[in-house]
């Protein structure tokens, strides 16, 4: 089994307080993992460990290690568990890497959570890696739908369903989540990228508005 | 309880021929209806093939298919659809060759004759536009297989008659289907979503983001859906995601819905998906690589 040691840097979305993946860690190992808000501030390099794995939010994990010429790339790598805001975290850990990234540093990485019981998807180093970025104008979408009457929000959600076999329709799951947590991702995620799609819809920003005016 | 008896399948093609099996094994007597004897021909095998798996699985007797099958007829001629109370058209995704079809069924069909029809991603209310009976005109969208999926879009165009979409959607609840009340709107609710969505993965692709097997792992496992979208677009054939791409562009003018260069190359290439072996996966008898 791999070893791994923990650096905490805030609250961490991934692994909460108690998760399985902190109990399992020791206070050395081959692998560091920086957890929390704070990690890519709290990132510092060590090429005498085999990967240094830093939890991402909706940056990128250049903010830790800076960028260059688009060749930048080291034992450092990014991850996050996905999660939608308030649900649970899933079983995916979406593993970033950058152009140059040491290749055994990103299969011992992988090793290392698929021992950990994870599924894992290898990305390149972009804001929303692979599922926000997927997902986020879906929603967008749904909530303007639901918006201009396409139709109603337990129809939208049961289509879904019954069409595509979704466990969940947009609406509920964003209900079930809060919808003020996709306010904060999409709007991230519009000011990466700029386009309309990731622009928070009108419904977001009511949620995101009530929480801030502390209804 | 429906007035409807008589059901007419225009298009005897995939979806043509599944929409005819659910109304046949509501009860309806049924008319199917192609230009091309061969995808009548065709549709018959499938239709015998699925009703004879349904009975070797218990779910139908022999008895209660043989009486499906003998209110069953197949034509080629149009005229047969005279005595429908109901006609559905499931042909060619195009607005003139639609439009041209409820015309001829205009001509054909007694006045209280319902048509529905089965457009994906076209305006109900332009494939009604002048054939003569707009108020009995609705959406009615079904999945692919549709003699598995239960879901139907149904969508009421501007001059379609409450009355008549209601006579309609009673008629869908009879056949054992779960209609939906969507808007006349591009896509309806499941290709105004799948489509660009679809378009958004085969881009990330093309950026070099992640590979397709690690999209399709993330979706499955960080959504809970059951098959990846790259899978998904390889069995809907990506010469079918550009059709639905130019139908919903010309519409929307979102460029989310214009077909990525990536897809364009992939089908020029001959990689279509399933159906030529080879897609964003490569397939050897079903087996699939890459995964």
């Amino acid at each position: 089994m791999t070893t791994y040691q923990i650096i905490d840097a805030g609250e961490s979305r991934s692994f909460p307080a108690g998760d399985a993946f902190r109990a399992a860690a020791s206070g050395s190992g081959d692998i560091v993992v920086y957890l929390g808000e704070g990690a890519t501030a709290a990132y510092r390099s060590d090429a005498s460990k085999t990967a240094v794995l830093v939890e991402l939010g909706t940056e990128c994990l250049g903010v830790a290690t800076d960028e260059g010429r688009g060749e930048e790339g080291s034992n450092a790598l990014g991850f996050a568990r996905f999660r939608v805001g308030d649900g649970e975290p899933s079983n995916l850990i979406e593993l970033v890497r950058q152009p140059a990234s040491d290749p055994v540093a990103l299969e011992a990485a992988k090793t290392l959570f698929e021992e950990a019981g994870f599924e894992v998807s290898v990305c390149a180093d972009f804001s929303g890696r692979i599922l926000d970025r997927l997902i986020r104008p879906y929603y967008n979408e749904a909530l303007a739908k639901l918006d201009e009457g396409l139709a109603s929000a337990s129809d939208m959600d049961l289509t879904v369903k019954l069409g595509l076999g979704y466990p969940e329709g947009p609406i509920e799951l964003l209900e079930r989540t809060g919808l003020h947590h996709h306010h904060d991702v999409t709007q991230a995620l519009f000011e990466v990228y700029g386009t309309k799609h990731y622009a928070p819809a009108r419904r977001a920003k009511v949620a995101k508005q009530r929480l801030e005016q502390g209804s | 309880m429906t007035t409807i008896k008589t059901v007419g399948v225009c298009g005897a093609g995939t979806m043509g021929a599944g929409i005819a099996i659910v109304a046949a094994r509501a009860g309806h007597r049924v008319v199917l209806y192609d230009t091309k004897a061969e995808t009548l021909e065709r549709a018959s095998k499938q239709t015998a093939g699925f009703f004879g798996k349904s009975v070797e699985r218990g779910k139908l007797t022999q008895k209660q298919v043989d009486g499906f099958l003998g209110a069953y007829t197949r034509t080629t001629d149009i005229n047969d659809l005279a005595a429908c109370d109901l006609v559905i058209e499931a042909v060619f995704e195009n607005l003139a060759v639609k439009r041209e079809l409820f015309g001829k069924l205009n001509a054909i069909c007694p006045k209280h004759t319902i048509f529905a029809s089965n457009t994906s991603t076209l305006s109900i209310t332009e494939i009604a536009g002048g054939c003569g009976r707009e108020d009995r005109v609705v959406g009615m969208h079904f999945c692919l297989p549709a003699q598995l999926m239960k879901l139907v879009e149904m969508s009421p165009g501007l001059n379609t008659s409450d009355e008549i979409f209601q006579t309609a959607w009673a008629f869908c609840e009879a056949l054992g289907q779960r209609p939906v009340k969507t808007k006349d709107s591009p896509g309806f609710v499941l290709n105004y979503f799948l489509v660009p969505f679809n378009n958004d993965v085969i881009r990330m692709v093309e950026a070099g983001v992640a590979e397709p097997a690690d999209i399709d792992r993330a979706i499955k496992a960080g959504l809970g859906y059951k098959m990846g979208p790259c899978e998904l677009l390889d069995l809907i054939g990506l010469d079918t995601q550009v059709l639905l791409c130019e139908a919903f562009y010309d519409v929307t003018h979102d460029a989310r819905c214009a077909a990525p260069p990536l897809l364009k190359r992939m089908v020029a290439a001959g990689h279509l998906g399933r159906k030529s072996g080879r897609g964003f996966f490569q397939y050897d008898k079903d087996a699939m690589f890459g995964g």
